[in-house]
């Protein structure tokens, strides 16, 4: 735990570290933005994700407990399960059905949380490992993203239910940008795949709209002081540096920077996934390199993977990662010789 | 008879192979995602075992220390070899679906670990028993592991047993749950998980049991964690 605030306490500022349960709520409240702004481009399916993956996670996260015999109230009121349901929620395509989401909230919050024996004992992001679960366990409902809509969408309810068959969902629903940007094919240049507009008239602008809310909620956070930048800054540069890099050896084949930076959850996972406190690198240079190290991943996955995004898998990556950073990267007090790894292992 | 008893007590619950000493987990997660793969790799495994425990202890005292190891193993791989060309032969189909992990019994460390910590040390009777019954544990394991990924990947159960037991077979598959697919399970990391559950399970009848079988002379609770799953003898 000290060394998260380590540049509080290097510039000689004992500040009081605040209580996670203040941490957690700040993290949701800067997740509004990005949440109002989706809900009105995508319609309300992107709040029942929230509302729903909130629910279920409080109940796995008190079924637990319970089965731990631990005392209830410490935990639920850290709002981290909370945290977690917003996250995952938002990932989720819009008006998920009840069973998809309860699926990946049993494996965020029961498996990858409280297996290891509950908040700050999880190596994974608790969202992300949920997410990964289902990306891979069901690629059918995970990959049908709903183009923009309006606000109360036609069968939302029989969505969330589950009960609408799967022609019809795939008649109302098509490829995130990242994904049809993916699938263009080999032979058809970027300029000639953009002229044939392969997606249903504002998907840009709305993917646009969401990873600058995201942003906006970031900002938040980053003022409020929950987290500090390097993270961000360190994976959105990698990203920056590695798609430009990518953009200038063949416009035609990679997709541009801003590309990249704007669609899918680039912005999203800077801010929200990969600064996670429990399963981030905690020093400075440790943040840094681990940042880039998700940045690059993200770059390299989306450009050469079978998947078109990939921040939950870059940021599942990087976090085995961050024992090994984590002892390489302790900063060396001033006047001391400089540590082996043995002995700082504590 | 008490020796027998300790023998099969220990391969198939106190020091089974999977359960406890962790060992042969290559072809355990990567074959078990139905009950006919897991099932045919059990009897093969099983064959090996009995056959490679049995001929190691025979030989025992000819082979000189330094090149025991070497020689176990071309022993297993002898009897690996006998067993895919019988299931070639008998099991075809299966044969080719279980594809490059019947060769790759062979490394299988649940049999050399034998061979080398048993058979290699014991007459010919124990060091059988002994396999028959490490391979009995690996592929009750196995079989149980895969029929959980079964149920819970695709909602089935015994499908496809015609690959084993041929064409008579073909309906012998038991639908639970119709559509119903779940793929984490039916993906190499449904078996770790699969597999990590069962272990959970073997030690929590195990703790069941000792504080039934004593429930006066309870230990102090202490944060000694050295080995998770049991004790190796």
């Amino acid at each position: 735990m000290s060394m998260m605030h380590a540049s509080q306490v290097s510039s000689g500022i004992a500040a009081a570290v605040p209580p996670t349960a203040n941490l957690m709520r700040w993290v949701i409240v800067a997740t509004l933005p990005g949440i109002a702004t989706m809900s009105y481009l995508f319609g309300l399916g992107v709040l029942s994700n929230v509302l729903l993956a909130i629910i279920f996670g409080l109940a796995f996260e008190a079924g637990v407990l319970r089965l731990r015999q631990r005392p209830l109230r410490p935990a639920l009121n850290d709002s981290s399960a909370l945290v977690t349901g917003v996250l995952l929620g938002v990932s989720l395509p819009p008006a998920s059905p009840w069973w998809l989401i309860a699926v990946g909230m049993m494996a965020a919050i029961v498996v990858g949380k409280q297996l290891y024996g509950g908040l700050g004992h999880n190596p994974f992001n608790p969202a992300m490992v949920g997410y990964a679960l289902l990306l891979v366990s069901f690629p059918t409902h995970m990959t049908l993203w709903s183009p923009p809509q309006e606000l109360f969408p036609a069968d939302l309810g029989a969505q969330i239910a589950g009960t609408l068959p799967t022609s019809q969902l795939d008649s109302m629903s098509g490829a995130t940008p990242l994904d049809a940007f993916k699938h263009k094919g080999s032979t058809v240049l970027a300029s000639e795949f953009w002229a044939t507009n392969p997606l249903p008239d504002g998907t840009l602008s709305a993917w646009r709209w969401a990873a600058l809310a995201w942003l906006a909620g970031g900002v938040l956070l980053l003022v409020k002081r929950i987290i500090s930048w390097h993270i961000p800054v360190a994976m959105l540069g990698s990203m920056l540096v590695l798609a430009t890099l990518f953009y200038i050896s063949d416009p035609s084949h990679f997709a541009s920077p801003m590309f990249h930076l704007l669609t899918g959850a680039a912005l999203f996972g800077a801010f929200f996934i990969a600064t996670d406190p429990v399963s981030a690198a905690s020093s400075r240079r440790g943040k840094l390199i681990y940042g880039a190290g998700i940045g690059a991943l993200v770059i390299i996955i989306r450009t050469f993977g079978g998947y078109p995004d990939a921040v939950a898998f870059a940021v599942l990556l990087m976090n085995l990662c961050v024992p090994l950073l984590d002892l390489y990267s302790v900063p060396r007090p001033t006047g001391q010789q400089k540590a082996t790894p043995e002995e700082r292992r504590p | 008879m008490s020796q027998w008893r300790q023998l099969a007590r220990d391969g198939l619950w106190f020091n089974n192979p999977v359960l406890v000493q962790l060992l042969g987990l290559c072809p355990l997660l990567a074959v078990s995602s139905s009950v006919v793969n897991a099932l045919g790799l059990a009897i093969a495994t099983l064959l090996v075992m009995v056959g490679a425990s049995t001929a190691i202890s025979l030989i025992r005292r000819q082979v000189p220390n330094a090149v025991r190891l070497p020689a176990f193993v071309m022993v297993i791989a002898a009897f690996v070899t006998c067993t895919e060309l019988l299931m070639a032969a008998y099991a075809y189909p299966l044969y080719q679906v279980l594809g490059i992990f019947i060769p790759l019994i062979v490394t299988n460390c649940a049999i050399l670990g034998r061979a080398d910590a048993f058979a290699s040390r014991q007459p010919v009777l124990p060091a059988a028993i002994d396999g028959l019954m490490m391979g009995l544990g690996f592929g009750a394991v196995l079989v149980l592991l895969g029929a959980l990924r079964e149920l819970l990947g695709q909602g089935t159960l015994f499908s496809n047993m015609s690959l084993l037991f041929g064409p008579g077979a073909a309906n012998w598959q038991l639908t639970i749950v119709d559509g119903y697919q779940f793929l984490f399970f039916v993906l190499p990391p449904g078996a770790f998980f699969v597999a990590g559950m069962l272990i959970a399970l073997k030690n929590v009848i195990d703790q069941r049991g000792a504080a039934r079988a004593r429930p006066a002379a309870a230990a102090p609770r202490t944060d000694r964690r050295v080995r998770v799953t049991g004790t190796i003898k």
